[in-house]
């Protein structure tokens, strides 16, 4: 990757000389480090770079970030990000948010960036928790969870962020964990680069108020047969010893042992490009135990993207008019003299 | 009918055009308003619609109004009561009853007068003579049938036939001020372009109401308005909502800068959005946005990246804006908010006016939240008053609330068309790249204004945001630091008062009652002052345009007048704040919340009352 790299940040060219407060052991640091190699190894100038965020514990996110940022107000991110990104299409737009920020409060926002398919990069840190506010249940939250305001467990069905991108839309959806920063800084790098809205959902771990909460697919014991990482033009082969597989079985996605009957050219082979929308959401909903979490990019479909949208129509409607300033404008139409 | 018609010269007249809201009335009354623009009269018009797109035929709620006044002198109002009313319908007479002039004229379709037409506007058999009006010259004219015979030979569907009648009723009054058919072609041509057969009806039905008003001339007398004195130039017709939307445009021009836009319908103000909208000739952004909060948000984004930001709403809609703007205040960016004042509170009433959103602009935020907030008179200063926001905002790294009304949005007067040369360059306080880090908190001395840096720019890299900063842009929750900075941000909106003009006084600099008004209800407040002074009275007025904060003369100004009386569309919301501001001044008030203007008559009354009083 380095002679991609003609810039040649290192990542410590992104690093603020702010304090980063996260508590020890928060997931946010390794995301903060995933992106910061991430960054180094892009060709983009630093100065281009723009984070924009909203309120919650990763909000802060872009005070430790040596580029342009904004932090802005709880739930809105999506907003001001799409604001700077359609007024200066030249700037590498990333929206910070977290699952309370991006899907209760700002979750109008969220699904509409995602319909437009402005060109920002969305990182949803997902820890199904409040954690700035200390400890009460998010729209993620698993059914039941007990937490300050939810002593006797939740009553909610928790949205699914894969599903709801898909469902808004959505042209690019991937799944990383936290811990795991060299899957992250591909992730990053991948959407960095892709033209439309990319949505990052980061199942980060909040030490304090839901510690633990993806350990059943994280943990590192656990990981390999529980979490399917896609690879475009690869087939969709898990476990630790790379003997288990998806195919499709009727309509429904289906887990099978290779050697059971099954070889692998009978697996299917992930199509982040597709534009079908069918598969990718039947990955995206994939929940343990019945099938593997799957990681990686899930969803790439090319798309015209908003801010593009906006620059043609800005073109070609100027190229046909008569009105080229302000002063044409106003001696436009009907007019009469006086004296 | 030998008699020759009686032409009687006026200075001013009022014309209403009323009728059900799917009668056309609005475009009727803007073809009648443009044709006299063009013939150089000067003019004031107020469209009256009610909230509902089409309420239920013959009904008083669906009445539609479109009220115009023409004059040769100067014209400040859209006029109290009607020289002449134009009725499609019974429940247009019954919305109209109390406005018309003694005297005055009604023309109206009697076809339509029908027995269940009249009993649905709530009349048991005779409108004109259960609301007393016998003694206006009253013309019936069968409308309906009329256009019905002079259109048999198009073979159009009989719904078409009947959407001409309002150009019948058109004709009728073009015929009674003596105007030209010329302009209204020409919009028929060009509106309809692609359908000949209907250009061909309204242009039939449009003569049909003028001949008809000829044969049966000697039932009222022709009224002979000569153009009015304007100062020298080129003028159009403009509303405030356009007017606005070019003031930005100029702004943008004169700063170098892109404007974008982000909205979210909201009447009376999505005029705004809509012109900003058809700009992209001149590289506008227009975002509409899936809220108003969103409309806001996206217009900070902009900002932050370097464009003129802006975003139009209306009263509830400003309550939802609330937050963001208290960020544009933590951030120091700039931003035109422009609230289109309606009756309030909630959603109240959609489409009337009102001035009571002048507490929620100046503190409806959370902390100490300064803002600059100015106000338009008339609809064509609005395009001055979003030029100077738009001034102040980029040079001053602030939040400016610009606030109009329902009656200035839609209203329209004559503006003489300035050169772009007349207007002042602009100039927002860019940060450069330098030897030392940059510090988004940094001030200029003067006027305590941060500096401007792009995203892009290399060097100028930095963060800002919703939380308490250092002058580093650090957080920072240090007891001194908070009040220092809230402190400053305050002086920084003071310190704007260096950049505005001092206050204007319509009349003697001193006397017995200095008649006070903010924004849109100018055209009625000078109009009842001049009336005053005529009268011989020491009677002056001042429009405050600058509010936060209030031009520096203010003292000076009260002090050499006995009396302050201060008029305004709300419960006395601009006098608390002259209360607070100075405390030395005792201030009377007139009041009104009724989604109504005043009317002349209102003000002068309560001027003849307090000049009474010993």
């Amino acid at each position: 990757m380095a002679e991609e790299n003609k810039l040649k940040y290192s990542p410590k060219d992104f690093k603020s000389d702010q304090e980063v407060r996260w508590c020890p052991g928060c997931g946010n640091h390794a995301v903060l480090s995933a992106v910061q190699r991430a960054l180094a190894e892009l060709d983009i100038p630093k100065e281009n770079y723009v984070f924009v965020s909203g309120i919650g514990c990763s909000s802060r996110f872009p005070y430790y970030m040596d580029t342009y940022g904004f932090h802005g107000i709880h739930g809105r991110a999506s907003t001001i990000a799409t604001g700077v990104k359609t007024a200066n299409p030249g700037l590498s737009v990333w929206q910070i948010t977290g699952d309370g920020d991006a899907l209760a409060i700002g979750g109008n926002h969220f699904i509409h960036a995602v319909r437009r398919n402005v060109d920002i990069n969305i990182i949803l840190f997902n820890n199904e928790i409040y954690g700035l506010t200390k400890g009460q249940y998010s729209p993620t939250s698993e059914k039941g969870l007990v937490t300050r305001t939810s002593p006797y467990g939740t009553v909610e069905e928790p949205f699914s962020v894969g599903e709801l991108v898909i469902g808004a839309k959505g042209k690019y959806f991937a799944r990383t964990i936290d811990a795991n920063v060299t899957l992250s800084t591909q992730i990053y790098k991948d959407a960095a680069r892709y033209k439309g809205t990319s949505v990052i959902e980061v199942l980060q771990n909040c030490v304090i108020f839901n510690d633990g909460v993806h350990e059943n697919i994280s943990g590192r014991e656990v990981r390999d047969d529980r979490t399917l990482t896609l690879r475009h033009g690869e087939p969709m082969i898990f476990g630790k010893n790379n003997d288990k597989g998806l195919v499709l079985d009727g309509l429904k996605l289906k887990v099978v042992n290779l050697g059971d009957g099954y070889r692998e050219k009978d697996l299917l082979i992930h199509d982040a490009y597709e534009t079908n929308p069918g598969i990718h959401y039947m990955i995206a909903s994939m929940r343990y135990p019945e099938y593997p979490v799957a990681l990686g990019v899930i969803r790439a479909a090319a798309g015209q993207t908003y801010e593009m949208a906006v620059e043609e129509q800005i073109r070609s409607v100027g190229k046909n008019s008569e009105i080229k300033c302000v002063a044409d404008l106003l001696k436009s139409g009907s007019t009469w003299k006086v004296g | 009918m030998g008699k020759k018609p009686q032409i009687i010269e006026r200075e001013e007249v009022v014309i209403r055009f009323s009728g059900d809201s799917g009668d056309g009335m609005q475009l009727t009354g803007t073809l009648f308003s443009d044709t006299a623009a063009l013939f150089g009269n000067d003019l004031s018009t107020f469209p009256d619609y009610p909230a509902e797109i089409r309420a239920p035929q013959g009904t008083v709620g669906g009445v539609s109004g479109f009220q115009v006044h023409v004059g040769h002198k100067e014209v400040n109002t859209p006029g109290d009561l009607a020289d002449v009313l134009v009725a499609m319908n019974p429940a247009a007479i019954k919305a109209n009853a109390g406005w018309i002039k003694p005297g005055g004229t009604i023309i109206y379709d009697e076809n339509n007068f029908t027995e269940k037409n009249i009993e649905k506007a709530g009349y048991e058999k005779d409108p004109i003579k259960e609301e007393k009006l016998d003694n206006c010259i009253i013309i019936p004219a069968p409308v309906t049938s009329m256009v019905r015979e002079a259109l048999k030979d198009l073979n159009l569907e009989p719904k078409a036939v009947l959407r001409t009648k309002n150009m019948f009723a058109l004709g009728m009054v073009y015929w009674l001020f003596n105007r030209k058919f010329k302009y209204t072609d020409e919009y028929f041509e060009k509106k309809f372009k692609n359908k000949p057969d209907i250009v061909k009806a309204n242009k039939i039905a449009l003569r049909a109401g003028y001949y008809y008003a000829e044969t049966i001339e000697a039932l009222s007398p022709k009224y002979k308005i000569l153009p009015a004195k304007l100062p020298k130039g080129v003028y159009r017709n403009i509303s405030g909502n356009t007017a606005i939307a070019w003031g930005f445009l100029a702004a943008a021009e004169k700063a170098g800068l892109k404007l974008f836009i982000g909205s979210y319908p909201i009447t009376p103000a999505t005029g705004i959005l809509e012109e900003l909208a058809l700009r992209k000739d001149l590289g506008v952004i227009s975002f509409q946005a899936e809220d108003e909060i969103a409309g806001i948000c996206s217009a900070l984004g902009a900002s932050f990246a370097g464009r003129l930001a802006v975003t139009s709403t209306s009263g509830p809609g400003l309550s939802l804006k609330s937050e963001a703007i208290g960020l544009a205040v933590m951030a120091e960016l700039p931003i035109v908010i422009v609230d289109v004042q309606r009756g309030g509170p909630s959603t109240g009433l959609p489409t009337k006016t009102e001035q009571a959103d002048l507490l929620q602009a100046l503190y409806g935020r959370n902390g100490e939240s300064p803002v600059v907030v100015l106000a338009a008179s008339t609809p064509a200063d609005c395009f001055h008053f979003a030029f100077e926001a738009a001034r102040i905002a980029l040079e001053h790294m602030t939040p400016v609330i610009l606030l109009t009304d329902g009656y200035l949005a839609n209203g329209t007067e004559p503006w003489r068309i300035p050169e772009m040369d007349e207007l002042p360059v602009i100039n927002p306080p860019f940060a450069t790249p330098g030897d030392t880090p940059f510090l988004p908190y940094k001030r200029d001395e003067q006027k305590l204004v941060r500096s401007w840096a792009l995203p892009g720019t290399p060097g100028l890299e930095h963060r800002i945001g919703g939380l308490e900063k250092t002058i580093k842009g650090t957080v920072s929750y240090t007891p001194d630091n908070h009040e220092l900075m809230v402190k400053t941000r305050a002086e920084k909106i003071m310190r704007v008062s260096g950049s505005i003009p001092d206050l204007k006084v319509q009349g003697d600099e001193s006397g017995d009652l200095l008649v006070v008004g903010w924004g849109g209800k100018y055209g009625y407040i000078i109009t009842a002052v001049r009336e005053l002074q005529m009268e011989g009275y020491k009677v002056s007025m001042v429009n405050f345009n600058y509010i936060n904060p209030l031009p520096g003369n203010v003292r000076d100004l009260f002090s050499r007048f006995k009396k302050i009386l201060v008029c305004e569309l709300n419960l006395g919301q601009f006098a608390g704040y002259l209360r607070m501001k100075h405390q030395e001044f005792e201030y009377q008030q007139i009041n009104k919340v009724q989604g109504q203007p005043f009317t002349i008559n209102e003000i002068k009354q309560k001027c003849y009352e307090i000049l009474k009083e010993e």
